[in-house]
């Protein structure tokens, strides 16, 4: 069992699967929608086997895999996981068959053709996650473009065209030059493996450009502020669970760069640096907690919610340099992380099941604006409730999951300097005004529109859906030991990586 | 003097002389429904000519009648990627000529007489012997431009090419002149020994001026490119793959026998000569394709953009950067030949899909076909994991290890510009709705074609998963182990 290539099965799983997938054609919508909840279903037992292969008391990397691949640049296929990539990697095979299973019906045009996607772009998720190679990260990381691009293109809303080439061009603009800081990292270490990468002496001044270099990539993913544009138009006229994907996972990409490329690669340029990602998160924080308060459109405000909250995980990440170096406190940098990566993990099940309950809608009455409903909680109780529960864990409530990584990451800030943690503070004030605001007046009130009132209740299969999101958010928000307890290790691996200069 | 190893040295190339003449004549006996004869023996004829550069020859570099004609790894790896092409272009394109009644006999024999030249061009090791191999190339070639005789368009591209590239074949003799002039000698092994040591190294930096400006000309590099796009518009879409394929391939080799054979002591001159060219071919290309309505001028400027990013690896001016520029070729090679491949599959009696709006709703008509097209673009574009991708992750390496980090950054804000276009295909094909009115799109139904046409596109994608041993060849060819 443990001599198993786990990790390659969990990337090549569905991207093959894939295949049988789009055989099932345009006449045989059943068939694709079986054949690829079964690939999907299997995907997340193999991450549940990972799990258990995994021994979280040691932080290093696990269950490498390493094969030769393009030997003449030293390239090679190496994979491995350690405890942060390992829950990302769970949290997108959970989410996957969430998708595909929230898709089922609603999705009826080329169904094969959008399943297929969504299992393509699962596997590329996870290859991203276990890369271990310079060259096979970014592999994964543009060629989850693709599927995404048809995604949007295809099943979204009217201006999706307009939203899917400014996906396209906008990510693709930010990790081309990634691409060139990485042949440039080549160059100077004689090989992409990223083991090493980590170790290698850089100049100060090359750690500026490079942290440059890397840090468009993954601004642009993340997305911060001011390269966040193109997140809400494809949040927009994405279908529900291409939004899903995007906002759960797409998005954890970006900050899992940070955690492996900028942070332990370019630690000295991250220190001098630092100041900066912290005033652009808190300007995520406060800037857009506002720009979602005046949203119309559901969907646009959870996006600009999302940015907010992807604000708090750059936060947690970089005031990381600011106490290890400055107040020589490791445990509140190891704080600060940890929050980090549960705010990730966390950001994934709310945003998530945000979506899936705006779509939910969406499905009934073809609108995703704000005024067209009301009272809901009157024409689908059932559904008002999870919607509540969601919405609560957005704002940050104490026992959802939205509560924990915020808290850890303030606290935190807390240490380096307390005025970052005003600012942070800010967030539970706005994350809150603009979700209950939300929530009364989609959910609560009088029923307005007689579209509201003959709006039935979630059926069975949406309730399946929703009930996994909400197992998911109350499990990490009250007991989020094992979470923490599968990271721990890994973060004070990446704290002691973080420690020693490399000039 | 002579010998009879010297004729070893080049049994392809005798064999393919050979062969083209018997198919000459061969033809003429058979009338025009029996043409399908003639296609088949010629895809035999290239075959044999694959299996006689890989298998036919002692492994190692030899020359022949004085250094005339060498033969070494690289003139093995991009004769067999020339041939490799042919063949694709030949099986693609018998249902277009068929349909169309243009399948005539010569259009095979005057092909195989351009991949002589092509050949020839490749082993060149004297000035003389390349000149040779170049202008037997571009003599059937020309013939084949015009080969449809109705077209206007063609016979207009065909004279477009025929003066340019006797313009450019003028600059290259006289380039080739003033240097025989400062070295004494038109071998290409003497040249680089007297390059060192001469006594006019100006004399000998003029004469490379011209030998680049012949260069770019034949990889249609700006400002030499204006033949391009018409000559791609105006020739029947089978010859328009033909030029748009193996003749890049056998250009790499013309660049390095030229540059780094011959004008190694210059490298300093001519990698900034290069640089030059690269930066103009991926900036006018890349912007003028977007422009364009007309898929097939759209693929030339994208071509000149390409042949931009492959000087980024000739302009290194090492070892590393002529195999990257050699895998990019062949990988440049590949992608046309799929998504010119697409336009002859959609074309059919009566209606040529040429417009990029031709191709709308095409998932929805066939979309095994959209499939292999998205895969091309993609690649072309170069997304990973797609062969397009390693091909402009080598040539960055290349011209970053050449310490040219500014032209690395120079073209991928090129590629970035040349990312819209690509997927301005992709939309048409996956987002758009046919049109009402227009005919729909239907795919041929020619079995060799679907098979070579899904092998090809499916080939960007295995190359691109697997690019190691592939890589290792084109660098082994350049005596990097």
């Amino acid at each position: 069992m443990s001599n198993w290539p786990i990790l390659s099965l969990l990337i090549w799983v569905p991207s093959l699967g894939a295949i049988p997938v789009l055989l099932a054609g345009n006449a045989r919508p059943r068939l694709a929608r079986w054949l690829s909840l079964a690939v999907s279903v299997i995907t997340f037992a193999i991450s549940l086997l990972m799990l258990a292969a995994y021994h979280p008391a040691d932080g290093t990397m696990q269950l490498q895999e390493l094969h030769r691949w393009i030997p003449g640049i030293h390239s090679t296929y190496h994979l491995g996981v350690d405890g942060i990539s390992a829950a990302l990697i769970v949290l997108t095979t959970f989410t996957t068959v969430l998708v595909i299973g929230g898709a089922w019906e609603v999705i009826q045009d080329k169904v094969h053709q959008y399943m297929a996607a969504m299992l393509v772009l699962e596997g590329l998720m996870i290859g991203v996650f276990c890369a271990l190679d310079a060259l096979l990260f970014y592999l994964f990381f543009e060629a989850m473009l693709i599927p995404m691009f048809i995604i949007i293109g295809i099943w979204g809303g009217p201006r999706r065209v307009y939203a899917t080439f400014k996906f396209f061009i906008y990510t693709f603009l930010g990790s081309i030059f990634f691409l060139v800081g990485l042949i440039y990292l080549y160059h100077r270490a004689g090989t992409f493996d990223l083991p090493t990468l980590w170790s290698l002496p850089l100049t100060m001044e090359e750690q500026v450009w490079l942290f440059f270099a890397f840090l468009i990539a993954f601004a642009v993913k993340t997305p911060m502020v001011p390269v966040h544009t193109w997140l809400p138009d494809a949040h927009v006229e994405a279908p529900t669970g291409g939004s899903v994907i995007l906002a759960a996972i797409m998005l954890k990409v970006g900050t899992y760069g940070f955690v492996r490329f900028s942070l332990p690669v370019l630690p000295d340029a991250s220190h001098a640096l630092g100041w900066l990602i912290i005033v652009l998160s808190l300007v995520a924080i406060i800037y857009i907690g506002y720009v979602a308060l005046v949203q119309e459109d559901m969907k646009k405000l959870v996006a600009y919610s999302s940015i907010a909250h992807m604000g708090f995980v750059t936060l947690g990440l970089f005031i990381v340099f600011m106490l290890l170096r400055e107040h020589a406190d490791p445990q509140a940098a190891r704080l600060g992380v940890q929050g980090a990566m549960v705010q990730m993990v966390s950001h994934g099940f709310v945003s998530g099941a945000m979506f899936t309950c705006i779509g939910v809608m969406y499905d009934r009455l073809h609108s995703r604006l704000i005024r067209d409903y009301g009272g809901l909680a009157q024409a689908m109780p059932w559904f008002a409730a999870f919607m509540v529960l969601f919405a609560m864990a957005n704002c940050g409530l104490p026992g959802t999951s939205g509560f924990v990584g915020e808290f850890m990451v303030i606290l935190s800030s807390f240490a380096a300097n307390p005025w970052i943690t005003l600012f942070a503070a800010f967030t539970l004030i706005i994350g809150a005004g603009y979700t209950l605001w939300l929530v009364k007046r989609v959910v609560f009130g009088r029923v307005e529109s007689e579209h509201v009132r003959t709006m039935g209740d979630i059926n069975l299969r949406e309730a399946c859906v929703l009930g996994a999101f909400a197992a998911a958010v109350l499990a990490v928000g009250i007991w989020p030991w094992p979470l923490t307890h599968l990271m721990d290790a890994s973060v004070a691996h990446l704290i002691s990586q973080l420690t020693a200069t490399k000039v | 003097m002579f010998n009879l190893n010297d004729l070893l040295v080049m049994i392809p190339e005798l064999y393919l002389t050979a062969a083209a003449c018997v198919l000459l004549l061969m033809d003429v006996f058979l009338g025009d429904s029996e043409r399908n004869i003639t296609h088949w023996t010629a895809i035999l004829v290239l075959v044999v000519a694959i299996y006689l550069v890989v298998f036919g020859q002692p492994p190692g570099t030899a020359t022949a009648f004085d250094g005339m004609f060498v033969r070494d790894r690289m003139a093995e790896i991009l004769k067999c990627f020339v041939l490799t092409a042919t063949v694709i272009m030949f099986v693609l394109a018998r249902p277009y000529l068929r349909d169309r009644k243009l399948q005539y006999g010569e259009f095979y024999s005057l092909t195989l007489f351009a991949v002589l030249g092509l050949l020839l061009l490749i082993s060149a090791g004297n000035l003389l012997t390349l000149y040779l191999g170049l202008e037997l190339f571009s003599l059937p070639t020309i013939a084949l431009v015009a080969m449809n005789r109705e077209s206007g368009l063609s016979s207009e591209a065909s004279i477009k090419f025929f003066v340019l590239s006797a313009l450019a074949s003028g600059l290259l003799l006289y380039g080739m002149s003033m240097i025989y002039g400062a070295s004494g000698s038109l071998d290409l092994a003497a040249i680089y020994r007297s390059a060192a040591t001469t006594a006019h190294p100006h004399l000998l930096r003029y004469g490379l001026v011209f030998l680049v400006v012949g260069i770019g000309f034949k990889f249609g590099a700006v400002p030499f490119h204006m033949w391009l796009p018409d000559v791609y518009e105006g020739a029947a879409t089978p010859v328009t793959l033909f030029i748009s394929s193996a003749p890049k391939l056998s250009a790499v080799a013309m660049a390095y026998r030229l540059l780094e054979s011959g004008m190694g002591a210059m490298a300093g001159d001519w990698r900034i000569m290069l640089a030059a060219l690269a930066v103009l071919s991926m900036a006018v290309g890349n912007i003028a394709a977007i422009a364009q309505k007309n898929l097939k001028r759209m693929l030339a400027y994208s071509t000149i953009s390409h042949m931009g990013f492959l000087f980024l690896g000739l302009a290194a001016g090492n070892a590393e950067g002529f195999a990257a520029a050699t895998f990019y070729a062949v990988c440049y090679a590949l992608m046309e030949t799929v998504a010119f491949g697409i336009i002859l599959t959609l074309a059919r009696a009566g209606f040529e899909c040429e417009m990029i709006d031709d191709l709308k709703g095409l998932n929805r008509r066939s979309p095994w076909f959209a499939g292999m097209m998205a895969i091309a673009m993609f690649s072309l574009a170069g997304v990973p994991p797609l062969f397009g991708f390693f091909a402009k992750v080598m040539v960055l390496k290349a011209a970053i290890d050449g310490g040219m980090l500014w032209l690395a950054i120079v073209a991928i804000v090129a590629a970035i510009i040349g990312l819209y276009y690509y997927l301005r295909v992709v939309k048409v094909m996956y987002f758009d709705q046919p049109d009402e009115t227009a005919e729909p799109l239907r795919a041929q139904a020619d079995m060799p074609l679907r098979w070579v046409l899904s092998l090809n596109a499916l080939a960007l994608i295995a190359l691109g998963l697997f690019s190691g041993p592939l890589f290792d060849w084109c660098q082994a060819a350049f005596g990097i182990s």
